[in-house]
């Protein structure tokens, strides 16, 4: 059975429709980019498909079953959201970001037990940012705060992970790190559908990219068929000399996916 | 940074360190078990200082007696061993349980409560400037406890018109924040001094327009933030619905948490976000709008404590809720310690409040900003 089954879906903010008769299946397993323009559709479509937002028209299917008849809680047993990178929190303890994931797995008003406490460091054993436990939050680099947000999402026991630009304001060496993450996650059976600015990076992780322009899916496939300077090209609106091949852009992605084999 | 930067490079390493021997996994242990002492070590402070303070102030007053009197007053009054005479237990009586305790506790209580909806709606605001006060419910709870004294009789509805007051303030100052859809700091800030200044100006309008004979002195000497007339019957009801109130708010303290992270990701950590937040909100409004039925509007308590609070027991609010209601408490026995002894002759306790509170704040603001930004 698919993981997601999108049909037809339509959103709109007041008059404006952002995704537009979009249809999708996404099968269990591997990782799914999402790439766009700015305004292309793919935050609001990742929204979609945390059930964050409703849609206008149109319906989503997680595993066969409508996501609006899914309970918020057991919703987030399966999927979670690692969001942008953001600094607006308190300074709690690293620890306690990551122990925010156990919410849906607690009793409404228990607490946190041991088995928690020891899931949480695992989750971050696995991110390989133990060291960073006791720390402030808001204290730590965007790369590793990011790296904490994935750790919650794996604290959080989901097998979905949908994640919006997670490589976003991330130094070189942390955007490696953390795609590196996702392909072991990947790799151990997770699924991942996230959206990027960086046709590198779907390169480097996705088995399939998904171009989004105005609301609409302009390309699908694999990343060696999407990734062509063509498309690439008709998705930001520029002209394919620019992405020609013995282009910087182009060696690069070659040079990534030679990595990648 | 270079340290961190280091220690990140060499975690590719570590899976092989894993197969260390069990002397390795003993002083882990003992650091974890150190780490937990540590940590609880501002909790139990906390929760020792407030008795303490409690039974320090008992003693204090025109008429003084020892910590050790008042220690040994309640050992013979609880368990009978008796110590004091006949006559001096009536006259220890009378002072203690009679004119002090019912005023220390109302003062805990209100303090607690200052504190706790402080915390609370700064966490569920996401703003670090924001108090009962500021939101405008201390005034919006004032104007509905004088429209209260003025057309109503019962105890009862005078509390519910206090509440709907708050809650109208609260209302305003998110609606205002909320019609320009800029979600900054700032915004929520001056919506709760606009709701704050309409509340106090129809106040005026109430207090204008009262008998001024029967009505007036009633209004203004309530008002006007005095614990002198408090009483034990009245503390008593109040501090029920406060309770509650509390407990609420201690209960969701793990919400605030994750719903301080935002909306989308506590809604994505499985959250009923609307409603925690309506609770929150709801109790938050109660307990602080109730304290203005004991002793008036009571201004800076519920910004400073929260801040204070955060510095000792960090940010977490499984930690932050209990301590900032204790805390808070003792602030306030404390406050009201000074505002009876300080001068030959009492100041209302919103007026020290407010000159402890400011330059406080002031400290507070510079080093709340490590936390915050």
């Amino acid at each position: 059975m698919a993981l997601f089954e999108v049909q037809s879906l339509s959103f709109r903010y007041r008059r404006k429709y952002v995704i537009e008769d979009l249809s999708l299946t996404i099968e269990e397993g591997g990782v799914v980019a999402l790439l766009g323009p700015n305004g292309s559709g793919k935050t609001t479509f990742l929204k979609l498909l945390l059930g964050l937002l409703k849609p206008a028209r149109g319906a989503i299917r997680l595993q066969g079953r409508s996501l609006g008849d899914i309970p918020r809680r057991e919703l987030a047993r399966q999927m979670a959201y690692v969001p942008q990178v953001h600094r607006e929190a308190f300074g709690y303890r690293v620890f306690d970001v990551v122990l925010m994931g156990r919410m849906p797995h607690s009793p409404l008003f228990g607490r946190y037990g041991e088995q928690d406490f020891r899931i949480v460091h695992e989750a971050l054993e696995k991110m390989g940012i133990s060291h960073l436990a006791e720390l402030a939050y808001t204290e730590i680099s965007g790369g590793e705060r990011q790296l904490v947000l994935v750790a919650r999402a794996l604290a959080q026991q989901a097998r979905i992970f949908v994640m919006d630009e997670p490589t976003n304001g991330l130094d070189y060496g942390n955007q490696v790190r953390l795609l590196e993450r996702i392909n072991g996650l990947a790799a151990a059976g997770y699924s991942f559908v996230f959206s990027t600015h960086h046709p590198d990076h779907a390169a480097a992780v996705a088995r399939r990219v998904v171009m989004m322009r105005e609301g609409k899916v302009i390309c699908d496939g694999s990343p060696g068929e999407s990734l062509t300077p063509r498309m690439l090209g008709l998705l930001y609106g520029l002209p394919s000399s620019m992405l020609s091949a013995g282009h910087e852009l182009g060696a690069g992605l070659a040079a990534l996916r030679g990595a990648q084999a | 940074m270079s340290d961190r930067a280091l220690a990140v490079g060499e975690d590719t390493a570590q899976p092989t360190a894993t197969s260390e021997n069990a002397q390795a996994d003993q002083a882990t242990w003992t650091r974890r078990w150190f780490r937990t002492l540590a940590a609880s070590l501002p909790m139990v402070a906390c929760a020792v200082a407030l008795p303490v303070v409690m039974i320090v102030s008992l003693g204090l007053g025109r008429y003084p007696i020892t910590a050790r009197e008042v220690f040994l007053f309640f050992v013979q009054k609880l368990f009978g061993v008796v110590h004091f005479t006949g006559d001096r237990m009536v006259l220890l009586n009378g002072i203690l349980m009679e004119v002090r305790l019912p005023r220390i506790l109302a003062a805990a209580l209100i303090g607690a409560a200052l504190s706790a909806s402080g915390t609370a709606f700064q966490a569920i605001f996401v703003n670090p400037l924001v108090s009962p006060g500021l939101l405008g419910v201390l005034a919006g709870a004032s104007l509905g406890a004088a429209l209260g004294i003025v057309y109503l009789k019962t105890w009862f509805a005078v509390q519910i018109a206090t509440f709907i007051g708050g809650l109208l303030a609260v209302g305003i100052a998110v609606g205002l924040a909320g019609v320009y859809r800029v979600k900054s700091t700032i915004m929520l800030v001056l919506g709760g001094i606009i709701s704050g200044a309409l509340f106090s100006s129809l106040l005026s309008l109430v207090k204008y327009l009262a008998d001024p004979y029967n009505q007036l002195p009633t209004i203004v000497n309530w008002l006007m933030g005095s614990l002198t007339l408090s009483d034990r019957g009245q503390v008593l009801k109040v501090s029920i619905p406060i309770f509650i109130g509390l407990a609420l708010l201690l209960l969701y303290s793990r919400h605030l948490n994750v719903l301080s992270m935002g909306e989308e990701e506590a809604r994505a950590l499985g959250i009923n976000v609307q409603r925690v937040r309506l609770v929150v909100i709801l109790c938050a409004t109660v307990v602080s709008a109730l304290t203005v039925v004991i002793a008036g509007a009571i201004g800076w308590v519920g910004l400073i404590i929260p801040h204070l609070t955060r510095m000792i027991a960090g940010p977490d609010n499984r930690k932050l809720m209990p301590a900032t209601i204790l805390v808070g408490a003792s602030y306030l026995v404390i406050v009201d310690d000074i505002s009876r002894l300080a001068f030959s002759f009492e100041i209302p306790i919103g007026i020290v409040t407010a000159l402890v509170g400011i330059p406080c704040f002031a400290l507070v603001l510079r080093n709340a900003r490590k936390g915050w930004s």
